[in-house]
């Protein structure tokens, strides 16, 4: 197929299709290798695949020691067992308000401070760049202890603001530092000719800026909303007897017993929890990756 | 760059947009990028207001506290406000340096760690490297599947592993032939297991990454390379490597502080740190120790052992960034 070039230079356009060009190796080797990439596929997306097999079988063929892999008589039971027993539908939307709440203000915050130390020169500059970069280095998980104390000190245990809180800063130094190269990237031709026409700073900030930087919000988004998505600790820490503001890996851990875990209900309520964040991916899948090449090769 | 002063605030006297006639009002500093906006003396203060009002209070206070409890006593008893606290020195840190569940939990840590960078970053590049020499629909196949891997939440990716290796119903003891083989009995096979799983979620970051990166070397400079006469593999050497080297510093940074860090796969695959703590690393045994078993002194100390190795790992980079030449 001669298209292959032709698509990559569509999807990049003077990127990687002469590299892959110089790159490319003999019809035989190439094959070889497409095949391998294609089981290598396979291989990494079986996992997802079995837990989304595992939460339509049946009760009686996920407790049998025949591992199938795939059913003949898919049933909804799981998922009905999820969302009756637990409350999954309280902690799902729990979860998204977190995760929402985190990314949207997350991206904001960062949008402001990366504007401030990448179009403006100021003492500390430098000095603030280092502490973002320290930031980002520092093991949240041994924060949960004086945290846990801080939460507790204002009265939050227990509700979704102490998950929300935490998160947001988390994920500031790293969303900081990877908005930096994208607003870089927005020329100051542009922003000059913004004030010759009498743009105010505000205006330019949010009506020209921002758009501009758009891209760049998601790729950072994608970021702050899977961890704040994936949080285990905080939620297993700050929310200790109000299960009504659980997120979705409290309820998780609800099916694994001491005797025997109950395995399909736990594939139910992991593939409920896995495929928002899929989608989103999926979603910002383009925006992601140009995103990424964009912030390292900054 | 060149600096462009503004028409508008602070217009150079006499010679406006002459390149270099920077006003009296700017540092002294020959500024890289100039933007009408930049003399602005509060302006960027108030743009990182926000930023830096949540960093102090939800970053910096409790690092400051994590350092203040890990000297103090403070078990359930100072929680409740039962018994004051007592200063205690550095007598945490004695307990736990002459503790050896500490330094066997430390080692298995750095080890353990160290295992997961080094194949994640090994099948990362390699899988990058072979995306750029397949066609489009293998390669879509294998960005999905990897994004897949990626977006699944810790906490799912290790219930979906261990219910894989599940000695009575997954399909890995079958397919392999070992029977009811228990992968989290053993020290070494339930770290294996981890591992795998750590590997699964965080290749595809180091593959997408690293091949965005070869996407983004210019196609100029490796056409002259080759019709000079240059072999592949010098191709490779002395041009790519080279130009991959601070996407690779980037990923490498990342997984060592990500794979130092890893708790829930740990907490939810060997169900809080093995038979007998056998799979623990800091991060949970400083959980343990501190909510566990109520000794948050002590699992303050640990968190500081561990941001103090972090921070070591990150002055590091720093300093390979900045012999880069790279400016902040």
């Amino acid at each position: 197929m001669s298209a292959t070039t032709g698509s990559a230079v569509r999807t990049r356009p003077g990127g990687g299709g002469g590299v892959r060009a110089l790159l490319r190796v003999k019809r035989p080797g190439r094959l070889a290798a497409e095949a391998a990439a294609l089981l290598i596929a396979v291989a990494v997306a079986f996992p997802l695949y079995w837990m989304v097999l595992s939460a339509f079988k049946p009760a009686g063929e996920i407790q049998s020691t025949d591992a199938r892999p795939w059913t003949l008589a898919p049933s909804l039971d799981s998922f009905r067992r999820v969302f009756e027993q637990q409350d999954f539908g309280r902690y799902f939307l729990n979860s998204l308000l977190v995760a929402g709440t985190v990314v949207i203000l997350s991206a904001l915050v960062a949008f402001l401070a990366a504007t401030a130390v990448t179009r403006f020169r100021f003492r500390f500059r430098t000095t603030l760049l280092i502490m973002f970069l320290v930031a980002q280095m520092v093991p949240v998980e041994a924060l949960a202890i004086p945290l846990f104390f801080l939460m507790r000190d204002f009265g939050q245990l227990n509700t979704l603001g102490s998950l929300i809180l935490p998160h947001l800063a988390f994920s500031l130094p790293f969303a900081i530092w990877m908005l930096r190269g994208f607003v870089k990237a927005v020329p100051e031709a542009l922003e000059e000719a913004a004030y010759i026409d009498g743009a105010s700073r505000t205006r330019f900030l949010w009506q020209i800026l921002f758009p501009l930087v758009f891209p760049g919000l998601v790729a950072t988004s994608v970021f702050s909303f899977i961890t704040t998505w994936n949080d285990f600790l905080f939620a297993k820490s700050f929310i200790i007897s109000d299960t009504s503001q659980s997120t979705l890996p409290m309820a998780l851990l609800v099916f694994f017993k001491p005797d025997e875990n109950d395995w399909g209900g736990i594939m139910a309520a992991s593939t409920v929890m896995t495929i928002p964040v899929l989608v989103f991916f999926v979603l910002v899948q383009r925006r992601l990756v140009s995103g990424l090449g964009g912030a390292v090769k900054d | 760059m060149t600096t462009h002063p503004s028409p508008l605030k602070a217009p150079p006297p006499g010679a406006a947009g002459a390149g270099g006639a920077t006003p009296a009002a700017r540092p002294p500093r020959r500024t890289r990028s100039a933007s009408p906006a930049n003399r602005s003396g509060w302006t960027p203060w108030l743009y990182l207001l926000p930023a830096l009002v949540l960093l102090a209070g939800l970053l910096v206070y409790p690092i400051y506290q994590l350092g203040l409890i890990s000297f103090l006593e403070y078990t359930q008893a100072q929680v409740s406000g039962g018994e004051p606290t007592t200063f205690q020195g550095f007598g945490n840190y004695a307990t736990l340096f002459n503790d050896s569940q500490f330094w066997q939990v430390l080692l298995a840590t750095v080890l353990f760690a160290a295992a997961c960078v080094v194949s994640t970053l090994v099948v990362g590049c390699a899988l990058a490297v072979l995306l750029t020499r397949i066609r489009a629909l293998p390669r879509l196949a294998l960005m999905m599947a990897a994004l897949g891997a990626w977006a699944t939440p810790a906490i799912t990716g290790s219930t979906v592993w261990v219910f894989l290796f599940d000695p009575d119903f997954g399909p890995v003891n079958k397919v392999l032939g070992l029977g009811d083989f228990s992968w989290t009995y053993g020290r070494y096979s339930a770290f294996a297991l981890v591992l795998l799983e750590v590997l699964w979620c965080s290749f595809p970051f180091v593959m997408v990454t690293v091949y965005a990166g070869i996407r983004a070397i210019p196609t100029e400079v490796l056409e002259a390379a080759s019709l000079d006469g240059a072999s592949q593999w010098r191709i490779w050497r002395t041009i790519m490597a080279p130009m991959l080297k601070p996407i690779l510093i980037v990923v490498t940074i990342q997984s060592i502080i990500w794979d130092f860090k890893v708790f829930t796969q740990i907490y939810v695959m060997t169900n809080g740190g093995g038979i007998a703590g056998q799979n623990l690393v800091l991060n949970v045994y400083a959980y343990q120790k501190a909510f566990a078993s109520s000794q948050y002194s002590l699992g303050s100390a640990i968190g500081v052992v561990m941001l103090v190795i972090l921070l070591a790992v990150t002055l590091v980079y720093l300093r390979l960034v900045r012999r880069q030449g790279e400016e902040l």
